[in-house]
């Protein structure tokens, strides 16, 4: 049998989405009454009046909710799910909002009604009176702090938190050199192409509810809902359809929507299915990465850093339901492959009048790496070195590794880096890009009258946070397996991915495999997919019940073959004694052994009756076994694993339109032991072309008001194929991880994370600009053409570096 | 009453005039391959094919459309066999949501009936009206040149 782990299988899902037969969260429920969302216009005002009069005579109408009909817990404020000591001030909205709105586009009301259309036409006659209130926009007024996002929270300041060791302050005061740097990056979304939806069945005649929702947490949502309606968790079931994309967004929970729309399946007795609009994705789900970075170094001739301190603010939008976690993986993650003599941290994180922040693919760590990043290139630049010479100074080498920085990661645990050979890495990508042959090629193409630089990015990304993670493998008597685990797909291919691990484990055909995620019907113990943990949790937990189930089916066999457990093998379903043909039984047939019966119900089942089977001495069913071939089993890590990669980029800057284009793009990724490598490139493919949009097209256009002026796929620039690399080199390391039993790390959100900075010093490289805000627009690089005074500078390898001010002692 | 011919199956629909054919198909006739992903035609997903031209079914009216012939993703295959396209995304990883797929799809096969043996430019040239979130495209573009050279 061909070993499955490690090969580039085809995906078993495709199949059925390319013939159409996808099942996403709006293909359900044809016939459920459809909500629609009456939203705030207004940036920060408060309810005077909700008169829904004008609508209630529309034809087709059923229901209109306002934060009056809420009741009980549902009227209370969605919860903060990931409390921090540190998050002093925490707010979050209610599901209707009660007498003042926050941001654009937060619920006031929801119509139910016989459809979408219908609904529509009655949310445009409800009337809401508001009261103006003046709005928060941006870091710069949130710290300006003229006005409050919430009355009771002074400064707009939701936490505001320190990590440190050594003293940075003091190494920096006593380091030979010393650099001082602003960086900014701007907001950006998940953006899936398959908006947020949930639809609800009530079940009156057993009271039980059971919820669909495009979500990254059944288990969450699941639980979210049986605490706001007060029912049971036995009595609601949460079934995640196939998802169109996530990126983070569908980790949130329980959205308003989440909350009312059950509610109202409930009160009503009838499905209800709400489906997000692609506006009201924009203005009512979440953002991320505003951040404004103020950064100190101190370094040594040789460029290795003594002490970094690093403030920064973060702009956490109107509400903090998620907490603070983006900050903290940004001041953690910022050190990446590298290690400081001395660092501070310090975030405020802010209220804006705008949507909320939560975790979008990186989840800080694009801020965190472009701070880093852009540091040490202004690092090789003041001291004339080459940016990669810099990089192998700081690196942690691969003989200090497990390295422990003694700080607390975004898990609450140590940050203890387990794997990784950045030197190894850094070969890879300067062979892969053509680091030391660069210069030649800038010089051809300046003879040509063009103009082209280079820049690198490298980055640390803890993966595989617990708590948990489980999984159930269960063998039917066809000798079929079904597999289960708790958390969620979004079109990382799990099915593919964990039937690929089972096949190894089981010693089955990977076509008898099949693998159901995010069913708490099937796996009720779950806590989601983020943090690129999936495969580290999932894949490791489904393992080790595969391998409890192996050694059932083995025990099982040896009886029935009068064999040593220890002497047989399982090869394409069938266990077999080695060495001796013809001695062997198939994993069906084990499963009817294994599972003693009164009444036969076909031929094979009658091997099991009580007439047939069994030592009459003893209990059928031994006093510490049980019935059925099956196992369950979960992972829980000490803490997190953590991968890593290198991306360099060629990009050419037109002389005269300051367009940008990318020449080449490569990247040397460790993630460990790859499970599917087709799979893990795909990942890096679409996570490099989000970095490419992040980079330098998307941004989420607030005016003063705190309207988002461009909440569509027409002004919002999601990169098409005509922005993206054509080809990308990928070369991989694999330092497995020593945390799990696969030796595996997370690969899913690693395509995304250095873009901003990678784009940034390649432009910098290229332009002989110092670069230090992203994204960056040809017409924002033509502008600062125009104001840098060192416009047309000859750049070298040594890169520019992002400083503002520059020291020496 | 509105006459559609969705793949070749004659259906009679009472839909008042303002819905969207993509509604339409999806919840009036429960073809909910086609994808909505914009409802403003710039994404794509809605994309079927009219008259064999794709068209964006998300900016159409249903009833605007009587008596034309539509093809939708459902319609692409031969029984259970793939189409040369939906293969090629098969043999390249050419998704991975498979939210947007349907609309590439229908787009990429009308374009290699237009033009059935692309070079790498015309491929992505093929594709460049569409969004796709998950795979940065590459495997698309493999994927148009595969179901090319499957096709021929």
């Amino acid at each position: 049998m061909t070993k499955m782990f490690g090969e580039p299988i085809k995906r078993v899902e495709d199949r059925r989405l390319l013939l159409g037969g996808g099942a996403y969260l709006d293909d359900l429920g044809h016939d459920a009454l459809a909500a629609a969302l009456v939203r705030s216009p207004h940036a920060h005002a408060r309810i005077v009046d909700i008169d829904v009069s004008g609508a209630l005579d529309v034809d087709g109408l059923v229901a209109i909710y306002t934060y009056e009909d809420l009741a009980g817990p549902m009227a209370e404020p969605l919860p903060l799910l990931i409390p921090h000591p540190t998050l002093t001030h925490g707010r979050t909205q209610y599901a209707l909002a009660r007498d003042e709105v926050n941001h654009v586009g937060e619920a006031v009301a929801m119509v139910v009604a016989r459809d979408r259309y219908v609904a529509e036409d009655a949310a445009e006659r409800i009337a809401v009176t508001y009261d103006p209130l003046p709005a928060v926009v941006g870091i710069d007024a949130a710290r300006a702090a003229q006005h409050l996002v919430h009355p009771d929270v002074p400064g707009n300041l939701g936490a505001n938190m320190t990590q440190e060791y050594g003293d940075a302050h003091t190494a920096i005061a006593n380091a030979p050199h010393r650099l001082t740097l602003e960086l900014n990056i701007e907001r950006s979304a998940s953006t899936p192409l398959e908006t947020r939806g949930v639809l609800a069945r009530w079940d009156t005649d057993s009271g039980r509810l059971r919820v669909w929702s495009s979500t990254q947490t059944s288990t969450g949502v699941r639980a979210a809902v049986a605490a706001r309606l007060e029912l049971d968790l036995t009595n609601v079931e949460v079934i995640t359809p196939d998802v169109g994309g996530g990126f983070g967004v569908k980790i949130v929970h329980p959205w308003p929507e989440e909350l009312l729309v059950p509610m109202a399946a409930r009160a009503l007795s009838q499905p209800v299915k709400f489906t997000e609009d692609r506006r009201e994705h924009f203005i009512a789900s979440a953002h991320e990465r505003a951040q404004q970075h103020h950064v100190e170094v101190g370094f040594d001739d040789a460029g290795r850093i003594l002490g970094l301190s690093v403030r920064f603010w973060h702009d956490h939008g109107a509400y903090t339901p998620y907490g603070v976690i983006v900050p903290i993986v940004t001041s953690t993650q910022l050190l990446g492959p590298y290690k400081p003599g001395a660092y501070r941290v310090e975030f405020d994180s802010l209220y804006t009048n705008t949507v909320i922040v939560t975790p979008y693919r990186g989840a800080g760590r694009p801020q965190g790496v472009f701070v880093m990043e852009r540091t040490l290139d202004a690092i090789a630049r003041s001291l004339g070195l080459d940016r990669t010479a810099v990089r192998e100074v700081n690196f942690i080498q691969p003989d200090e590794m497990p390295y422990d920085f003694g700080l607390t990661f975004q898990d609450g645990r140590p940050l203890i880096y387990d794997s990784g050979d950045f030197p190894a890495s850094l070969e890879k990508l300067k062979k892969l890009v053509g680091w030391d042959s660069f210069e030649a090629y800038r010089e051809t193409a300046r003879a040509e009258g063009r103009r082209v630089g280079i820049g690198l990015a490298t980055y640390v990304e803890g993966t595989g946070v617990g708590p948990y993670e489980g999984g159930h493998v269960l063998i039917e008597t066809s000798g079929k397996v079904k597999v289960a685990t708790g958390l969620t797909s979004q079109g990382q291919g799990h099915q593919t991915v964990f039937a690929q691990i089972v096949a190894d484990e089981l010693g089955v055909p990977i076509s008898d495999v099949e693998v159901v995620t995010g069913d708490t019907r099937r796996f009720p113990y779950a806590v989601g997919t983020f943090a690129s943990r999936a495969a580290v949790m999932s894949g490791s937990a489904i393992a080790l019940a595969a391998r409890n189930v192996r050694e059932k089916a083995l025990r099982v066999a040896a009886e029935a073959l009068e064999a040593d457990p220890g002497d047989l093998e399982i090869v394409d379903g069938v266990v077999r004694v080695r060495g001796n043909p013809g001695a062997e039984i198939a994993l069906g047939t084990v499963a009817v052994l294994s599972n003693p019966l009164r009444y036969a119900f076909d031929e094979a089942s009658k091997a099991a009756t009580q007439f047939a089977v069994g030592d009459p001495g003893k209990p059928p069913v031994a006093e510490d076994d049980e019935p059925g071939l099956e196992g369950r089993d979960y992972y829980s890590p000490p803490h997190a694993t953590f991968a890593n990669g290198m991306h360099a980029v060629i990009v050419e800057t037109d002389p005269d339109t300051a367009e940008i284009t990318i020449l080449k793009y490569a990247v040397v990724h460790d993630c460990g032991r790859l499970i599917n490598p087709r799979i893990v490139e795909g990942q890096i493919h679409g996570g490099v072309a989000q970095g490419v949009g992040g980079a330098l097209y998307e941004r989420m256009a607030y005016d003063e008001h705190g309207q988002l002026q461009n909440a569509s796929f027409m002004d919002f620039l999601m990169p098409y194929v005509t922005e993206v690399p054509r080809g990308i080199d990928i070369d991989h390391l694999e330092t497995p991880s020593p945390l799990n039993p696969l030796g595996i790390k997370g690969a899913g959100e690693a395509g995304v994370i250095p873009s901003a900075a990678v784009f940034a010093a390649a432009i910098e490289d290229a332009e002989g600009i110092p670069i230090t805000s992203m994204p960056i627009s040809p017409s924002e690089l033509f502008e600062l053409r125009s104001t840098s005074p060192g416009f047309g500078r000859p750049a070298s390898n040594t890169g520019l570096g992002g400083q503002n001010r520059e020291e020496s002692t | 009453m509105t006459r559609l011919i969705v793949n070749g199956v004659p259906h009679t629909v009472d839909v008042p005039p303002r819905r969207l054919l993509s509604d339409c198909l999806r919840h009036d006739l429960g073809l909910t391959g086609t994808h909505v992903g914009c409802e403003h035609g710039v994404c794509g997903a809605c994309t079927v094919l009219l008259d064999g031209r794709p068209v964006r079914s998300c900016l159409l009216l249903a009833v605007s459309v009587e008596g034309q012939e539509i093809t939708t993703v459902e319609g692409l295959a031969d029984g259970d066999e793939l189409s040369p396209v939906q293969q090629g995304f098969e043999d390249c990883h050419g998704l991975q949501c498979g939210f947007c797929t349907p609309g590439f799809l229908t787009t990429i096969t009308a374009g290699l009936r237009e033009n059935p043996d692309p070079s790498e430019d015309e491929a992505r040239e093929m594709i460049a009206g569409n969004l796709c979130r998950c795979t940065g495209y590459q495997n698309i573009v493999a994927a148009v040149l595969r179901a090319a050279e499957l096709s021929s």
